[in-house]
């Protein structure tokens, strides 16, 4: 295990949950009791989920609530160490050796051409190497190919990078990793195991209803509530694609924006497409929205 | 502790979830920080450490309350809260005699008609009082479901029992009347489908506070390790589809669309690699040209594979019709990874499908055609292989070819008519490939009227599909 030689930055599960309320993050029990034990164990956490439920926004928010930097790695197939982790900056080496043309001996340059100097850091070298406090946000992790994986394993589990020609760099200060994933392909067992895991799902009616209430100024209590209950409605039909949260949100911005105070099924109907991405998803909830039974 | 979390690991395993040495470790670590009192944080860490796969989570928190729920009294719900409960139970009963005229108030729950109590439950599920619900909960498995100790019957039989007393159908209907009559007059279509499902869910919730409190019962009964024997369930992919019920054809139906997507993404990415050809030479001299004839840039043969083409004959006689479903939606879901998919459904006459999934998106709908439109009795509605396959011989035997591969699903269970292998010999002599799945457990295989190694000797392999998991596996291969 590492040493936790940081400071616990959270006092207790409940802690948390008020601390992120606070930033505009309502954070169900799992979610802050997810979040403190990623502290007090000093291991990541994959956040996995569908599209849409805030699971990027939950380390931006933990970022903003801790007063942390934000380091972000947004992941695609075909990333590898040197956009991840660290590259020599081969211009400036090779300036570098030009310039000292003769003067030098061969092992001078050769030592110094591979210091710190000549490199550049990637994300995760940047969130290791950081003295002031970071939150390291790996993105979509499942679009990387299996292979890559491998790449974060070791700043994962022991918080550390190994660059052949300068050795280990361990971390100065363990800082706080969240990997989100939208499970478009089963993640390796190697890389779950030195993960906490959590699932973030659509939000139960409350606290959907509390999340449009703090993030749309001005919304009635009455107007969240049946927003809520029109998507907890939607998303019980058989989709493509449900709504998200943050569609939800986007819907509740424009029923305040045509000063909707009700809604009723002409302005649900008339405003769906807000909602629903797909022409089928659409016509389906219009008419199951409007037929009762 | 130490003991206490080794035991739940082994259940857990035995469950048949996948509980990692470190994982173990992990669980141990995160208990120190979360007292075991708060429970809800107490499973999530449990459920943060042990469990790494959303679709595990049911079977885990199953577990998790048979495991924990009387494990000595310090892990117990506390008992204050009980203590809570039974006074606002006394509380309730008392307004409700005085509103009845009644004098004798503080009874326990015997005294009270089944008319009363339903009149309570009502009002309870009306005001959505959480409190109240639990309480309802309890004494309606204490007054109903008759549990005697010691008597080996399962806890569905005590839910049913409970729950036939207490009437929840009518109770919805009741409780949209009373809505409409606070509303003062008629609901709009979309209220009235807000307030149903609002009424539902707390149904719904109300349905798993006494099934909790069966279970609960029944712990203290026989002890959890007995117990968690008992409601021990099956992951949804190991859930067999001819022995699913009808929950668990539900929670398949949520596993199968994650797992197509994460199949067509594999299946995608597999064509895209190891795409290593050999050096095409007339690109690159031609490439060349633009370096002034040095031929800078190698160009590469890419292997193109050709998709199959796949043609799924499927039995959907009642005894395997919920595989055949399965397959036709898992083929349909990921047809991009096809050239070309066509169906076709029996039970003693054939009939092609095809048209029903080309002329809508929604597959939901077309499975539903499939089972109501298709024309597939020919004499008794009894399965016949024999002769489905000689007329899908005879009408589409002209369409299979090279590039075909042809899936054959079912039991080949032919009621003892004629075999007709020969037009599977002859389908495997024409087509790519020929497989056969059977979703009999394969012990079953070649018993009474099972005749699948009959036909097994003219296909290119057949395979024991029980459960998605093995479905999944196969489909891959196919791609």
């Amino acid at each position: 295990m590492t040493e936790t030689a940081t400071e616990p930055r959270f006092e207790s599960v409940q802690a948390v949950r008020d601390a992120l309320r606070d930033v505009d993050y309502l954070a169900d029990e799992g979610i802050a009791g997810v979040a403190y034990l990623a502290d007090r164990l000093g291991k990541p956490v994959l956040i996995e989920g569908p599209a849409g439920t805030g699971k990027t926004q939950l380390a931006k928010s933990i970022a903003e609530m801790t007063g942390s930097r934000l380091i972000r790695l947004q992941c695609y197939e075909g990333l590898d160490e040197s956009k991840a982790l660290y590259e020599w900056n081969y211009k400036k080496q090779l300036l570098r050796i030009q310039a000292d043309r003769g003067s030098d001996s061969w092992s001078d340059i050769h030592d110094d051409i591979f210091s710190d100097e000549f490199l550049l850091t990637r994300p995760l070298l940047e969130a290791i190497t950081a003295t002031e406090p970071v939150v390291l946000l790996i993105d979509e992790v499942d679009r990387v190919e299996v292979e890559t994986e491998a790449l974060l394993l070791e700043i994962l589990s022991d918080y550390q990078v190994s660059i052949p020609e300068l050795g280990t760099i361990e971390a100065t200060q363990i800082p706080l990793v969240f990997l989100t994933s939208n499970n478009t392909r089963e993640l390796s067992e190697a890389l779950k195991r030195r993960c906490l895991y959590l699932h973030v799902d659509y939000p139960t009616l409350e606290r959907e209803k509390e999340i449009v209430l703090a993030k749309v100024p001005g919304v009635t209590d009455n107007l969240a509530d049946q927003i809520s209950r029109i998507m907890r409605s939607i998303r019980q039909l058989d989709l493509k694609k449900s709504p998200s949260v943050s569609e939800t949100l986007d819907w509740a911005r424009t029923l305040m924006l045509l000063n909707v105070d009700v809604i009723d099924e002409k302005i649900a109907k008339d405003t769906l497409h807000i909602l629903l991405k797909y022409q089928t998803d659409i016509a389906k909830a219009a008419k199951e929205l409007s037929v009762d039974e | 502790m130490i003991e206490l979390l080794n035991g739940f690991v082994v259940e857990l395993r035995n469950a048949g979830l996948p509980v990692s040495l470190t994982e173990n470790l992990d669980a141990m670590e995160a208990v120190q920080h979360i007292p075991i009192e708060d429970r809800e944080a107490f499973k999530y860490a449990l459920g943060a450490t042990l469990i790494k796969n959303n679709a595990h989570w049911r079977a885990f928190e199953t577990v998790f309350e048979v495991y924990f729920s009387l494990r000595g009294p310090e892990y117990r719900i506390s008992d204050d809260e009980d203590a809570d409960v039974d006074e606002m139970w006394r509380e309730m009963q008392e307004q409700m005699r005085q509103g009845e005229g009644k004098g004798s108030a503080g009874g326990s729950m015997d005294d009270l008609t089944p008319e009363e109590i339903a009149h309570m439950l009502m009002r309870a599920l009306l005001d959505g009082d959480q409190a109240m619900t639990r309480a309802m909960a309890k004494q309606s498995v204490q007054r109903f479901a008759g549990m005697e100790p010691g008597r080996p019957v399962g806890g569905t039989y005590y839910l049913y029992r409970t729950l036939r007393n207490l009437d929840l159908d009518s109770m919805l209907e009741k409780l949209m009347e009373a809505t409409r009559e606070q509303a003062g007059g008629e609901l709009t279509p979309l209220e009235e489908r807000l307030e149903r499902e609002e009424y539902e869910d707390r149904i719904e919730k109300f349905k798993a506070e006494i099934e909790a409190e069966i279970r609960r019962r029944l712990v203290a009964d026989r002890g959890a390790e007995a117990m968690a024997k008992t409601l021990r369930k099956p992951l949804p992919e190991d859930v067999e589809f001819m022995h699913a019920s009808r929950d668990e054809m539900q929670s398949l139906k949520k596993a199968l669309y994650p797992l197509t997507r994460k199949l067509a993404a594999r299946l995608a990415r597999k064509r895209r690699h190891g795409r290593k050809g050999p050096l095409d030479f007339r690109n690159t001299v031609r490439h060349s040209l633009s370096y002034g004839g040095v031929p800078a840039e190698p160009k590469f043969k890419y292997p193109r594979p050709a998709k199959p083409e796949l043609m799924v004959v499927a039995d959907i006689s009642g005894s395997v019709a919920a595989f055949a479903r399965f397959t036709l939606m898992l083929v349909y879901a990921i047809q991009g990874q096809f050239s070309k998919v066509r169906s076709f459904v029996f039970i003693d006459g054939l009939d092609e499908v095809t048209e029903y999934f080309k002329s809508t998106e929604d597959i939901a709908e077309a499975i539903h055609r499939v089972n109501t439109e298709a024309d597939v009795v020919w004499v008794d509605g009894h399965s016949d292989y024999g002769h489905a396959f000689e007329v899908f011989w005879e009408r589409y035997g002209k369409d299979v070819g090279p590039k075909t591969t042809v899936l054959l699903l079912g039991d080949a269970r032919n009621n003892y008519h004629a075999s007709q292998s020969w037009v599977v010999k002859e389908m495997d002599a024409k087509a790519r490939h020929v497989y056969w799945l059977n979703p009999e457990p394969k012990s079953y295989w070649n018993t009474g009227d099972s005749i699948v190694g009959e036909y097994a000797n003219h296909t290119d392999g057949v395979y024991e599909c029980r459960n998605l998991r093995q479905l999944e596996a196969f489909v891959e291969k196919l791609a």
